[in-house]
């Protein structure tokens, strides 16, 4: 009946190919995570497209954006990817020490990030300018804090991978980790140049 | 403490809810008594909640499904009940605003917790054994998306008794979703129900589309992959792309309900209009993301059972492919009332014609597979028959429903209830019984009692007709969606003829669970000995029933596109079997963490709905701290021994001797 079964060549599973199959796979999952969650940064530029068409507001006369601090925020989120970058080289390395300081300077870059976010909204919320006031600010809010969170759940991920090297070592399924930490991270550098172009310079245009 | 949760929550004047839901309490704590009678719950937590094994998760989706099935069917029967007796003249018994939070329920019980978990568990139990893998990519994430529709099913469960459910119909339309016309907790119950049970089936797409486009078995190339594979790869392309949306609407509405953003209001910029196009662009293809797997179901089971080739594979393949894309341009057909002007109508009415051009090259597959065939008329190819005629008609009332001119009278009408209740039965519902009586002994090693499963069919055939084609005429009499009150007499004598076939459906959905019992207890006779009771053409029929833990020994060679038939042709059992060299295997251990999370998750959905903060941030950070726990454990694998695998598959190869060579 099943005479194949017999004379198929059996599939080598011994461990390195065994992990080598597991990390294709997860890498994998992850972007087509990424794709999906794309789709859900599409959707919000999308609203936002619709809002402020709707809403005539001149930002940059009113001088409601502060766009020096935006441009700062940019570098220092490209600087985390470029760090970012070294920790997976370090990976390749096995340099442990390199993967520790690496890591360590893209979650300092990533929380400075976070903080100036976090007070730019502070500020525009004392000004009267916050979410509830109209359409647009709502969109605002929600798109850029939908980076932030990224940004937020990036940076304990950060902390979880050192504390994870720091318990087992650099163990296969950690290698992994790295590597689908620094794709999520160049992902979401890429959303925030787009947040940058549509967002914040869209009006100075 | 309690946010907006008060005792005054729990509807005690009403009546009808607070037996429900005593009942509902009452059989639970039977259940849960028994289980402790029996000392088992240890055997189910290590056996079944905990594990990773596609196969069991297939069933306990199954379960689910059936479970809700039963719910949903009795709001149907109530809202039924309650038109006959308001077109008699009568009040009836339910007031509007329960009536109301009824088909709200039905909606999205029947939708996101019947339909969604019969065809994901359909997938579940199909997919790595057609394309010849041990598991799914990611084992732990399966168990995760089944528990977080769980969680998400109870949520709803619990709004009957405490607080309310939604008002609004299954889609919740701002403006009336919005806080200032639904100020209840109805909405955020719907929201946050929808959102875990969303979350949950996003993972679930992303986890099928890695392993169907990673894990085939070697020689399956794209275009020898099983016509349900290659369906199921479609529909989670769909999940994949449309979910997101779905997340975000919901996340835009809570906004504005919890926050006061102005997304969807009237005033401030807001357009309510915006979320009628966002929720569609997601709900179109979810329309799809249901149907398409059980196209292929169809498409198994009418090649094995008129023991032929498919018709027309390629052009099959090509027509789900074009099903895919065009999916995503036709969501504006569901509202050409909205005043989008006579350019945007025709083009998204002229798509929506398009697509039925595929799903007509689909039926013609499948009657040309028919044709000239050995038919073996099983209760599978009863339901695959009576799927062909009844989604034709609905399929050509969508069509017609597709032009603008007659939407604008139609719309709205219970001609619309009666056209996708008539694909979603005749579809999907018809689809997934065709696939339980079809592969429900690879799961459990015997095949389903016949007879009762003819019965059931023919009850469910003759009551669909009866309870919507009346609807059609009672739509093109004038008759809208969701009356509840004063309704016209005149449409008296139809309305009693469709609560006759909803009867009709509940007799043939207690055939089935006859069924079920009767093929339970006579289980010893109906044995599947050899793996492929039906003459099956696909790998999963060439392992054992029940499958094996492993599902296959040895992962097999594919040269064909039905390699199982090949294979099978002029060839005869031998005795090489001494000689097959069997390996380790490695497979995920079972593990708790899904469970956990989707108990937190419940906690969290359930204090977001009542406002709870502290317990909404403190399940929160349970959920990432037991990921985070959870990461460090690097001991997720167990190995079965060479041994153990040649003891199991001899004793496979003693039951097909036992069975008669072919």
């Amino acid at each position: 009946m099943i005479e194949n079964k017999f004379n198929n060549t059996i599939l080598n599973s011994n461990s390195s190919t065994h992990d080598k199959i597991s990390e294709t796979k997860k890498l994998f999952g992850l972007w087509i995570y990424l794709m999906s969650d794309c789709i859900m940064f599409a959707v919000l530029f999308a609203v936002y497209a619709i809002v402020s068409s709707n809403i005539s507001i001149n930002l940059i006369s009113n001088k409601i954006f502060n766009l020096s601090s935006i441009l700062l925020e940019t570098f220092l989120l490209l600087l985390s990817s470029l760090s970012c970058g070294f920790v997976v080289i370090a990976m390749n390395q096995k340099r442990i020490k390199m993967i520790y300081s690496f890591l360590t300077i893209t979650f300092i870059f990533g929380l400075i990030f976070l903080l100036m976010e976090v007070h730019e909204f502070y500020e525009l919320i004392i000004e009267n300018f916050g979410p509830d006031k109209n359409a647009f600010f709502s969109i605002f809010f929600t798109l850029v804090a939908t980076h932030g969170v990224h940004i937020f759940f990036g940076l304990i991920l950060i902390l979880s991978i050192l504390y994870q090297i720091k318990k087992l070592g650099l163990t296969n399924s950690i290698r992994t980790r790295i590597l689908c930490f620094s794709v999520f991270w160049h992902f979401l550098d890429i959303i925030w140049i787009c947040v940058f172009t549509f967002v914040y310079l869209n009006g100075a245009i | 403490m309690f946010g907006k949760l008060t005792f005054d929550a729990i509807p005690y004047h009403e009546p009808i809810i607070m037996i429900t839901y005593i009942a509902i309490i009452l059989i639970a704590l039977c259940i849960a008594s028994t289980i402790t009678y029996y000392k088992k719950w240890k055997y189910l937590w290590s056996e079944w909640f905990t594990t990773v094994d596609h196969k069991k998760i297939s069933i306990m989706y199954g379960i689910l499904a059936f479970v809700m099935l039963f719910r949903g069917f009795v709001d149907a029967i109530l809202m039924r009940t309650q038109q006959v007796v308001a077109s008699a003249g009568f009040k009836g018994f339910l007031p509007p605003h329960h009536y109301d939070q009824i088909f709200t329920a039905h909606g999205v019980i029947m939708i996101f917790f019947v339909a969604m978990p019969l065809v994901i568990g359909l997938m579940n139990l199909v997919i790595p054994l057609q394309i010849g893998a041990r598991d799914v990519a990611f084992p732990f994430l399966n168990n995760l998306s089944f528990w977080l529709n769980v969680s998400s099913a109870v949520l709803l469960t619990l709004s009957l008794g405490i607080g309310e459910f939604a008002q609004t119909g299954w889609l919740a339309y701002p403006p009336l979703s919005g806080i200032k016309y639904s100020s209840g907790v109805g909405v955020d119950y719907w929201i946050w129900s929808l959102q875990i049970s969303g979350v949950g089936t996003t993972l679930t797409g992303i986890n099928f589309l890695v392993t169907i486009l990673k894990m085939r078995a070697p020689g399956m190339s794209f275009f020898k992959m099983p016509v349900f594979t290659w369906t199921s790869l479609c529909t989670n392309i769909l999940i994949v792309i449309s979910f997101p949306v779905l997340t975000v609407t919901l996340v835009l509405l809570t906004l504005d309900r919890y926050f006061n953003f102005h997304f969807f209001t009237n005033d401030l910029g807001g357009n309510a209009m915006m979320y009628v196009n966002l929720i569609w662009i997601w709900g179109h293809p979810e329309v799809y993301i249901l149907v398409l797997p059980v196209f292929g179901v169809f498409s198994e089971v009418v090649a094995t059972f008129s023991k032929k080739r498919l018709f027309g594979y390629v052009s099959l393949v090509w027509a789900t492919l074009s099903i895919t894309i065009l999916s995503f341009i036709v969501w504006l057909h569901h509202f050409f009332t909205m005043g989008a002007g006579a350019d945007v109508n025709t083009f998204f009415g002229i798509t929506t014609m398009i697509i039925a051009i595929p799903t007509g090259v689909k039926i013609f597959n499948w009657l040309f597979t028919i044709y000239q065939g050995r038919v073996h008329m099983h209760s599978s190819i009863l339901w695959t028959l009576g799927f062909l005629v009844t989604f034709s008609i609905g399929g050509m009332t969508g069509v017609l429903l597709s032009v603008p001119p007659a939407d604008f009278v139609l719309h709205n009408s219970l001609f619309l209830v009666a056209h996708f209740h008539n694909v979603i039965i005749g579809g999907v519902v018809f689809g997934c019984f065709a696939g339980i009586n079809y592969w429900f002994p690879k799961l459990f090693g015997f095949v389903l009692n016949e007879i009762w499963g003819k019965r059931a069919f023919w009850f469910w055939i003759i009551g669909f007709f009866l309870a919507f084609i009346p609807l059609y005429f009672l739509g093109l009499m004038g008759m809208t969606r969701r009356l509840s009150q004063n309704i016209d007499s005149e449409f008296h004598m139809l309305l009693c003829i469709a609560a006759i076939g909803a009867c009709f459906i509940g007799i043939g959905i207690i055939c089935q669970v006859i069924q079920f019992f009767i093929s339970i207890k006579e289980r010893r006779h109906n044995l599947d000995l050899t793996g492929d009771p039906w003459d099956g053409r696909t790998l999963e029929w060439s392992t054992s029933s029940p499958a094996p833990l492993y599902n296959f020994a040895i992962i097999p060679k594919v040269e064909d596109r039905d390699d199982f038939w090949r294979n099978k042709e002029g060839q005869h059992y031998n005795k090489l079997i001494n000689s097959i060299n069997y390996h380790d295997i490695h497979m995920p251990k079972n593990t708790g963490l899904g469970f956990m999370i989707s108990i937190f998750s419940l906690f969290f959905g359930f204090s977001a709905v009542w406002h709870i903060t502290w317990l909404c941030i403190l399940s929160f950070l349970a959920i990432i701290i037991s990921l985070f726990i959870n990461s460090l454990n690097e001991d997720t694998e167990y190995t079965i021994s060479a041994e153990e695998i040649k003891k199991i598959e001899h004793q496979y190869w003693k039951n097909i001797q036992k069975a008669g060579l072919k």
